[in-house]
């Protein structure tokens, strides 16, 4: 059991009109993977990038509860999330809003995505996804526009899988 | 953040749902106008005018056939749109195989406590 094995292997769908979804499988169980996800020492080690500088790492687990994740990237960028607890069905599911606080609007907290975060055990094997669903059409537009420079989420129908197809096909 | 009325890329091009479904309808085929209005149950008008923003942008090629248009979607020009996806894929797995080691090192933790 090489937990390199499974490098690289997270993948994102688009499976409807404002959803992102990405999966991911852990050679761990379900309680070590929600351990993980949800202790701000551990969140640190995994959630920024290898260069990101932590400034903030907070998060109050309870129903209602709020999480905030700043860091401070090359360069001198803070980058800051933050969101509320809605379900917490330890260690399997996860309901959180989440909002970016960089993104281009006047009332950022009006465009926060709301993310399902499960986690599926079998065999000692844990299947993470993540599903991502935008609450405004407006909002998920002014994604999809930011969505070059900020790499925030975007969700476009069946659109990815069809331009695999004809990559494939040209 | 407003919308101009013309877009000007591919990103722009597919926010709007219609023509997605446009998108999705035309598929890895070629169709005419007329095969789209039955597909998607819109207007020859509203389908006309998709089909204008998606070949400005060049999402769709079209090709004269005697007295028949025939439109299917230019790969390439999804790109963009792909690549996004990629990059956003590409964050992910960084965080994710990270977790991997997190995880590695509780484990032992775990079965000795």
């Amino acid at each position: 059991m090489n937990t390199a094995n499974r490098h690289g292997s997270a993948t994102v769908t688009l499976p409807a009109d404002r959803e992102i979804l990405i999966t991911r499988q852990f050679d761990a169980p379900a309680e070590l993977v929600f351990k993980a996800w949800t202790t701000p020492e551990l969140v640190k080690r995994w959630w920024g990038f290898g260069t990101s500088e932590w400034l903030v790492c907070d998060i109050d687990l309870r129903e209602g509860g709020s999480w905030r994740y700043v860091t401070r990237e090359e360069g001198g960028m803070e980058v800051g999330f933050h969101g509320e607890f809605r379900t917490i069905e330890a260690p399997h599911r996860i309901v959180s809003t989440e909002v970016f606080e960089g993104f281009p609007v006047e009332d950022p907290d009006a465009a926060a995505a709301l993310n399902t975060v499960v986690f599926d055990e079998r065999d000692g094997v844990t299947t993470m996804t993540i599903n991502v669903l935008h609450v405004a059409k407006e909002h998920r537009d002014a994604h999809v526009d930011s969505g070059m420079e900020s790499g925030m989420q975007v969700s476009m129908d069946r659109l990815e899988d069809l331009a695999v197809e004809l990559d494939r096909a040209a | 953040m407003a919308r101009t009325p013309t877009t000007t890329d591919a990103f722009n091009a597919v926010a709007e749902s219609s023509r997605r479904h446009l998108l999705d309808a035309i598929g890895a085929g070629e169709v005419t106008v007329g095969e789209l209005v039955d597909r998607l149950g819109l207007s020859q008008p509203q389908v006309s005018k998709h089909l204008g923003v998606l070949r400005a942008v060049g999402l769709v090629l079209v090709r004269a056939d005697g007295r028949h248009r025939w439109y299917r979607v230019n790969g390439p020009a999804l790109k963009p749109i792909h690549d996004w996806v990629g990059s956003f894929e590409r964050t992910w797995n960084v965080r994710l195989d990270r977790l991997d080691d997190v995880l590695a090192e509780l484990k032992p933790k775990e079965e000795t406590s």
